[in-house]
């Protein structure tokens, strides 16, 4: 068997290079990390389906993917490197660049492996009536972005994806978003893992940089550089916060138990094979550059050597099964660690064959727990007791997984347990050579102590509470068969190792290594050695432990523990205050400051660059004659703009005043001949209108003063040294030539270029489409925010506010007057006809998506005005939600279809057709794209409207039932 | 010749978006405001229709259709405003 592991070996020295590759290389490397993005959007996109549907998506991802690593296992493990690279951002370095080697390939498979598994136990597992959908779909975004870590092949894209793990496990550690423990344990797991991230992502930064590259495989082999660099301290110490935190070491590791607020599942897929093994696994991927110094074996061995103790001490005396198994995932967790740490090459062969071991029983042992509190309705270890009767099956897989776990032979985890005690041996922490063996064997006898707790207290001996008792009985086959798979696992992974996991392991270790190891010999027996007496020890100890648990736990209490989820939110807390400290220093909140200094900023910039420019105001353009109508207009606008100002308090004729201000406006667009301009405009003008008055409703016609005298009069003199400075600025510009200027560009290329004649509706729908999108989908965001303000008003002071309105204006009794009611109604399709004609036609001629939504907004308000709200929003067949992401989603599309014909995102195409009747007819893809703004535009105005009408209804009502109420009383 | 009745055309219109003005800043009630302002947008588009012709250009002449289809609109709002209050109800 020996032989067999060293001709692996030679075959890895041999190809290390990059060989040709066959075609299905990069189509199987790219499904790899696109399938389970994929099933998360399917599974997203059939929320509404049943469980089955979800779940067997979710499966039929996971299993497509581990059949895809199995295809490539034979060669991988061979010793080839199955890479594929396609640049991305080129210019910051960034490829995607995907890598699989057997490091990767292990990884990937535990992911999708025990991702199956764990699919169709949480099928199992999860009660009727949950939201599986945002589970599974959650779960998969999570499985895609842990594909991601383990097969990016440059560092930048690693990142990306280790960010993505943290947001997923967000998700899916609060999933059960009505309990308070589970939001704030996903917002705990979240602040440090996602800010070790951020301290990981400056480390890899620094890395690539003096590497001279972000390619991994180059990183790889420039061990030798990074290390004789001076920034290598700070780069080490930087990625090793990253691990540790992701990795929940000491003393990040507090996160990890506060994530048990998850459902099992979860639990399972996060804390054996996938998120907490993200550190280890960049760990064992930069060995070969970072470890091998004095500093590194210092911080990584001890950090490991202490959180494998503490944890090991703490699960002891958890009495929540998941709490055990927690505190127990941070011990193995500092085990493997510590070898890594080592920087011994035997050490890293121990660390793969752990990681192996430990998804295994981990897994099994998490749905255990699972199945135990599915059944009994408890998790907690003191009401339990002698459940084997009761559930036969999960009792023997328990006890196997809590047997591997512990190190007994001849289970899986007693190999690399004994491997770890062997390695011990060879290490010398602080100069004592001593140090490390009796720690680790202390941590090992913990460690056998409570997984025998885990597995004796629940299953055997006496029941100690009836209650859960009565109740339990083995579960259903499926929720079982996924723990028994891993069971028998564990038990293959003892009883052969050399079949089942020695190719492997080598080959992964030569992988971590950087080179071929020397033979790897698994067997459980290997004569009576130092490391088989620790063993020994090991486990009478901790079958004492057992014995004497009650002793030891009292002891264990007498000890006050700190609290670090109270550490951790003192922290958040005065971190909060901190920085609201520091904000409210720049960022005062009062618009009149911020804007103030923003106009103040801008003044003194313009006005140095006019002091160093020096030249004349008035430049050396001809003016043009003004007509008479013009100036008579010009003399209307400054009117009724002071008339606007005299009138400041009467908000109801400010608004009039205002119409009057856009109508000029209107008129002037069409006098400087801007067509366009001048409908946008008219409509905007209307739709202003209705909205400002629908708000005025609610709010105080008549306000009172509020700031005093002096400010009032410095802040006149500020809008009217604003005022001359643009105004001044206009004159500067207009009374100068523009010289060459991009529009003559556009005047050129509009035709040829876009094919329409409407040089304005070609900018915005082809030329700077970007910025359209950009431009929508703000607005979109815009309209969804007005529905989240706004929808929360029913509660709070708003809503305490709302419901004492007074109606403050005597009504007239006539709500929906039928002379009204009538013309709108014919109104309508005349409107619309004209909203569909100024669409249709906005690529040649003035029109186009923007103003016929506003215009065709427009016939509905008017339906709205006349009919009521009740009456027009009940025919209202699609809601605005949908054509705001309909629209958003349509131009995107219409963006992404010219990737299709080989050209560049939202290059347009056009073609004129021949129709009968109509005449020539120019169909442009751009007017799919108009579409889209189209919806957005139309969906976010009525979505305004829909919203202020529901708060003035919500206000009207209340105000309405306080009358009835009130002429009662006066009644009686 | 139609450059002379433009001319007078346009002279009118100005004086009676004036007066519409006086109305408008007067009052002195609220619907005497309404009344000017929906005035003025009709003179308005009375304008934008000389201004067409003016130029011999009909581009101009979908402005003006689009403010008698929509401009009554806001004087409407303006009405119901007064009326109810709650201008959707």
């Amino acid at each position: 068997m020996g032989k067999r592991a060293a001709t692996c070996c030679k075959k890895v020295t041999a190809k290390k290079e990059y060989r040709s590759q066959p075609m299905a290389v990069p189509a199987t490397l790219s499904t790899l990390v696109v399938l389970p993005f994929v099933a998360a959007l399917l599974i997203a996109a059939f929320g509404g389906a049943q469980r089955w549907v979800h779940s067997g998506l979710a499966a039929a991802g996971s299993a497509i993917g581990l059949a895809l690593i199995l295809s490539v296992a034979g060669p991988v493990i061979g010793g080839d490197i199955l890479s594929v690279s396609a640049p991305w951002v080129p210019a910051i370095g960034l490829d995607f660049s995907l890598m699989i080697d057997p490091l990767g390939l292990m990884f990937a498979g535990l992911i999708f492996g025990i991702g199956l598994l764990v699919v169709i136990f949480g099928h199992f597992y999860l009660a009727d009536g949950e939201a599986t959908g945002r589970f599974f779909a959650s779960l998969m975004l999570f499985q895609g972005a842990m594909v991601g870590i383990v097969i990016s092949g440059n560092i930048l894209l690693l990142l990306t994806f280790w960010e993505l793990t943290s947001l997923s496990s967000f998700l899916l550690i609060g999933f059960w978003r009505h309990r308070a423990d589970a939001r704030q344990g996903a917002r705990m797991a979240l602040a440090i893992t996602g800010g070790g991230g951020l301290v990981l992502i400056a480390g890899m930064l620094m890395l690539g940089i003096v590497a001279g590259s972000f390619d991994l495989m180059t990183i790889l082999q420039s061990g030798d550089i990074v290390r004789a660099s001076p920034l290598y301290p700070v780069i080490l110490i930087l990625i090793l916060i990253g691990c540790f935190t992701k990795s929940a070491q000491f003393p990040f590791h507090f996160w990890l138990p506060h994530a048990m607020a998850a459902p099992t599942p979860v639990s399972a897929y996060l804390h054996s094979a996938t998120m907490v093994k993200a550190g280890v696994f960049l760990l064992a991927r930069l060995w070969p550059v970072l470890a091998g110094t004095e500093l590194y074996t210092g911080i990584v061995t001890s950090v490991g050597l202490f959180t494998m103790l503490f944890g090991a001490w703490a699960a002891l005396f958890r009495h929540d099964l998941k709490g055990i198994l927690a505190y127990s995932t941070i011990s193995q967790l500092g085990l493997l660690v510590m070898l890594l740490g080592f920087s011994i090459e035997m050490a890293a062969v121990a660390a793969v064959l752990h990681i192996l071991n430990h998804a295994a029983f981990k897994a099994a042992l998490f749905m255990t727990a699972g199945i135990v509190d599915h059944e009994t309705g408890t998790r907690d270890i003191r009401r339990l007791g002698g459940l084997a009767k009761a559930m036969p099956v999960t009792a023997l897989i328990a006890t196997i997984a809590a047997g591997a776990m512990a190190g007994i032979p001849p289970l899986g985890g007693f190999i690399s347990k004994e491997m770890m005690l062997y390695e011990t041996l060879e290490i010398s922490l602080f100069g004592l050579p001593w140090l490390v063996p009796v720690v680790a064997t202390v941590a090992a006898a913990l460690s056998a102590g409570y997984s025998l707790r885990y597995a004796w207290q629940l299953f055997f001996g006496r029941p100690r509470d009836p209650e859960p008792q009565a109740k339990a009985h083995d579960p259903a086959a499926g929720m079982w068969i996924s723990p028994a798979f891993l069971a028998v696992l564990a038990v293959l992974l003892g009883l052969a190792p050399m079949l089942i996991a020695a190719p492997l392991v080598t080959a992964v270790s030569s992988a971590v290594i950087g080179r071929a190891v020397p033979e790897v010999e698994l067997a459980l027996w290997h004569g009576v050695n130092t490391a088989l007496v620790m063993s020994i020890i090991a486990v009478a100890a901790g079958v004492l432990m057992l014995w004497r648990h009650g002793t030891l736990l009292r002891l264990y209490e007498g000890v006050r523990h700190l609290d670090a989820k109270h550490l951790f939110e003192r922290g958040l807390g005065m971190m909060d205050a901190a920085v609201r400290k520091a904000i409210m220093l720049v960022h005062r909140p009062s618009l009149q400051r911020m804007l103030f200094a923003t106009f103040a900023v801008v003044a003194l910039v313009m006005a140095e660059g006019a002091w160093i420019g020096g030249g004349s105001l008035t430049g050396t353009r001809e003016g043009l004659p003004a007509s008479p109508v013009a100036i008579f207009a010009w003399l209307l606008l400054i009117a009724a703009t002071i008339a606007v100002l005299l009138n400041e308090r009467q908000r109801f004729r400010v608004l009039i005043y205002i119409s009057v201000i856009g109508l000029i406006i209107t008129l002037g667009f069409i006098h400087l001949s801007a067509p366009d301009l001048a409908l946008t405009q008219i409509a905007v003008e209307v739709v202003t209108i209705l909205l400002l008055l629908l708000a005025l409703n609610l709010l105080p016609k008549t306000p009172p003063v509020l700031s005093r005298p002096s400010r009032r009069w410095r802040d006149g003199m500020l809008a009217i040294l604003g005022g001359l400075g643009i105004g001044g600025a206009s004159w500067a510009m207009l009374t100068r030539d523009p010289g060459q200027t991009i529009s003559s560009f556009h005047l050129a290329n509009s035709y040829s270029g876009g094919g329409g004649k409407n040089v304005v509706n070609v900018i915005l729908v082809d030329f700077r489409a970007f910025d359209t999108m950009g431009e929508i989908i703000v607005l979109g965001i815009a309209g969804l925010a007005i529905y989240a303000l706004l929808d929360t008003t029913s509660r709070g002071t708003a809503g305490e506010r709302l419901r004492t309105w007074q109606e403050d204006m005597p009504h007239s009794p006539e709500s929906h007057p039928v002379m009204f009611v009538m013309a709108t109604r014919i109104l309508l399709p005349l409107v619309l006809a004209a909203g569909l004609f100024i669409f249709l036609r906005g690529h040649n001629e003035p029109g186009g998506g923007f103003v016929a939504a506003l215009v065709v907004a427009i016939a509905f308000m008017v339906q709205y005005l006349a009919s009521g709200f009740d009456w027009t929003d009940s025919r209202r067949r699609i809601g605005e939600h949908f054509l705001i992401a309909a629209g958003v989603l349509l131009a995107i599309a219409t963006g992404l279809g010219s990737l299709l014909f080989g050209a560049n995102f939202l290059t347009s195409a056009f073609g004129y057709f021949t129709l009968p009747l109509v005449g020539e007819l120019e169909l442009a893809t751009a007017l799919l794209f108009d579409l889209g703004v189209f919806a957005v535009v139309f969906g976010a105005v009525m979505q305004t409207l829909a919203q202020l009408s529901h708060i003035s209804q919500r206000a009207a009502r209340a105000h309405a039932a306080r009358s009835r109420a009130s002429s009662a009383e006066n009644g009686a | 010749m139609i450059g002379y009745t433009v001319i007078f055309g346009l002279a009118c219109l100005t004086l009676a978006l004036l007066l519409n003005l006086w109305r408008l800043l007067r009052g002195p009630e609220v619907a005497d405001r309404i009344v000017a302002l929906d005035t003025m947008v009709i003179n308005a588009i009375a304008v934008i229709v000389l201004i067409g012709i003016a130029d011999a250009n009909d581009i101009y002449f979908e402005a003006a259709l689009l403010l008698a289809m929509v401009g009554f609109v806001g004087t409407v709002a303006y009405c119901k405003f007064i009326l109810r209050g709650d201008i959707v109800e």
